[in-house]
């Protein structure tokens, strides 16, 4: 059985493939060293699969209401209580596991690739376009991202796409900042000098060669920047900006039970456990990506 | 100390004086230009977003069955009908003028509510700041004096808590537990009911005010009700800066120096706070500055659990009810003072630290 593992961690791989093959095995092998980042991964994946399997894990239908079990403590038929409106906590907050990996999935998606675009771009070409794009970037990484994201959806109107465009709006800064210097660090290497000297074009050059290299540090950024993707979706939820009722949001479960906090507490709080264990999880699996994909950092964020 | 060496290089240093003072004019004048900038950035991108917004500002005026005369008419009073741009720089006229427009939900001048609500949110920002630094510090400083201890892994799992409890789930859970069970602290809003405003605001800070018309009764009560909001302010500080105050201190303890003054029998409680510690003051200035501005932010949350009459629920409140220049103006008050402060600790870094002069 050992002949694969050699394959994989061969020092002269034959092809491409195996080369990458081998890379992904080596920083697999590294953060499964770490425990805080094995944990991580667990509570990402049981996300996943929570979201995937929801009907299943459930043991209600997170909307059918049913006034005579209201506001019941967690018991072995609802084990995590019921609401004001008899709904069973446990499968809303299931169901919520939806909603939560589809916000952070689209900001990911959103933000992203176009703070790469924008700060490959600024890297690259320098001069005056790096000055505007820059320029721009630092204004908003100079401000308040949750009152921006607040004051974006106000505009755009409640509701749980307008905040997922906000929330993209105000996170693409960072991204771009951390391509730029991942670009300037290759700009000049003499890889880049021998794509341009075969004739590349600028946009092959990017495209194929600068990209990919950025695409190591991007992801570190986007995983520890999920903790943060959550809170400000949770708070737009809570406000009552994000997802609109009936959805099972955890941020605006939270906000319902604020009225019953009092005496039913487990109406507010079992959400509020559902976005720490998640945060924590991509808090965790963060930092242990950091440290193998990309030690220099260090601990600053 | 060091007499001799700072008189042996004074001429030096005269000569070199006025490159010196034209070089500091100079960063200082790129200073003000990014300032002034970045001021502009904050007011285009509330523009902007006041441009977006789907009501109509004219039919929010004039009702929806104005003749179209009238309608043309307040348009162009508005200088609707003037190209963006003018629009924008009469927008920015009228902020520096102090004009924020009027609020709906109020119908007072935005300024004014503005005025109002900031120094409750200031009153309860500098006191959670104040815990964060008093007890995050020490902890950074303990965690990285002793790492990998359980000291350490604790610190570690609080650090990275701040980063993943969201701040309206602590201001319930507190509440519910402290006030609700426990009956230590006091509940939502500023003071008692029946104390509410019987102190005359005079800087608005009731702590202040309150010392000052002597009255001890409801400075006990405000203290009682703040405490808290701002602790639950404080642990994010607190989470924030022990986590930074922890790797700046391993960056020092790993130093030569520190080497030498172990070896030389330096006691190690003078190692870690005179040696170590003393280098690392500048960069923490600036890490405190940013969780100060921070904490402005988080107190919008924190603020709405709390019936805390500061801005952050002034911003939500008018958020719900649509009530756009309330809500840009907050935007504005908000992401001026965190660019001001951010801008500040900058500053007093260079200043403070010798090598980045």
């Amino acid at each position: 059985m050992t002949t694969f593992r050699d394959w994989l961690i061969d020092d002269s791989p034959a092809s491409p493939m195996q080369a990458r093959l081998g890379r992904f095995y080596r920083i697999f092998g590294a953060l499964m060293r770490n425990p805080l980042a094995v944990v991580g991964a667990v509570i990402i994946l049981v996300l996943v699969l929570t979201a995937l399997f929801a009907p299943w894990l459930a043991t209600h239908d997170p909307l059918r209401q049913s006034l005579g079990e209201r506001l019941l403590p967690p018991s072995v038929a609802h084990w995590m209580g019921t609401d004001e409106l008899g709904r069973d906590i446990w499968s809303r907050v299931v169901y919520g596991s939806r909603i939560t990996l589809a916000i952070v999935t689209l900001v990911a998606v959103l933000a992203a690739p176009a703070g790469l675009v924008i700060g490959v771009a600024a890297g690259y070409f320098g001069g005056w376009v790096d000055r505007i794009l820059m320029g721009i970037t630092d204004i908003f990484l100079s401000l308040p991202k949750l009152i921006l994201a607040l004051a974006f959806v106000a505009a755009l109107g409640p509701g749980i796409e307008n905040a997922i465009i906000a929330i993209a709006i105000t996170s693409w800064p960072g991204y771009a900042r951390v391509a730029r210097a991942e670009t300037l660090t290759f700009k000049n290497s003499e890889f880049i000098s021998a794509v341009r000297l075969l004739g590349a074009s600028s946009l092959r050059v990017n495209l194929g060669h600068v990209l990919p290299l950025c695409t190591s540090s991007m992801i570190v950024r986007v995983t520890l920047d999920m903790a943060g993707i959550i809170l400000t979706a949770a708070g737009l939820g809570f406000i009552g900006l994000g997802a609109q009722p009936p959805l099972p949001e955890w941020g605006a479960m939270i906000s319902r039970g604020r009225s019953f906090i009092l005496d039913q507490w487990w109406v507010a709080t079992m959400p509020g456990f559902a976005i720490i264990l998640v945060s924590l999880g991509f808090c965790f699996l963060g930092d242990g990506l950091r440290d193998v994909l990309d030690p220099k950092s260090g601990e600053q964020r | 100390m060091a007499n001799d060496s700072t008189t042996a290089a004074a001429p030096a240093r005269r000569a070199a004086r006025p490159s010196r003072n034209r070089q500091r004019l100079t960063s200082l004048a790129g200073f003000l230009i990014t300032l002034a900038v970045t001021f502009l950035g904050l007011l285009a991108i509330t523009f902007f977003i006041g441009r977006i917004v789907p009501i109509d500002p004219v039919l929010a005026v004039v009702g929806d069955r104005a003749p179209v005369a009238v309608y043309e008419r307040v348009r162009q009073e508005m200088g609707l009908d003037q190209p963006l741009i003018t629009q924008f720089v009469s927008y920015v006229g009228d902020v520096a003028t102090g004009n924020f427009g009027t609020s709906v939900s109020t119908g007072k001048p935005v300024i004014e509510d503005l005025a109002r609500v900031f120094p409750a949110t200031l009153e309860m920002a500098t006191l959670g700041i104040i815990l964060g630094v008093l007890i995050g510090v020490p902890l950074g400083v303990f965690a990285a004096a002793r790492r990998g201890s359980w000291l350490d892994q604790g610190i570690r799992v609080i650090g990275l808590l701040g980063y993943s409890v969201p701040a309206f789930w602590l201001g319930l859970v507190g509440l519910a537990i402290f006030y609700a069970r426990l009956n230590w602290v006091g509940g939502p809003g500023r003071v008692d009911i029946f104390y509410d405003g019987m102190v005359s605001p005079v800087t608005g800070l009731i702590l202040v005010d309150s010392i000052i018309a002597g009255e001890w009764e409801i400075f006990r009560n405000a203290v009682w009700h703040l405490i808290l909001p701002a602790s639950c302010l404080g642990f994010f500080s607190l989470a924030y800066i022990a986590r930074m105050t922890r790797s700046f201190m391993l960056d020092q303890l790993s130093q030569e120096y520190v080497t030498t003054a172990r070896v030389k029998g330096v006691p190690e409680r003078l190692v870690i706070w005179r040696h170590a510690f003393r280098p690392i003051r500048v960069p923490l200035i600036t890490v405190i500055g940013l969780s100060y501005a921070g904490l402005l932010e988080g107190s919008v949350m924190i603020e709405t659990i709390f019936s805390w009459p500061g801005i952050g629920n002034y911003l939500t409140v008018a958020l719900l009810n649509a009530d756009m220049a309330a809500v840009l103006g907050s935007t504005l008050v908000i992401g001026a003072v965190f660019i001001g402060i951010n801008k500040i600790s900058d500053v007093l870094y260079r200043v403070l630290d010798p090598r980045a002069r």
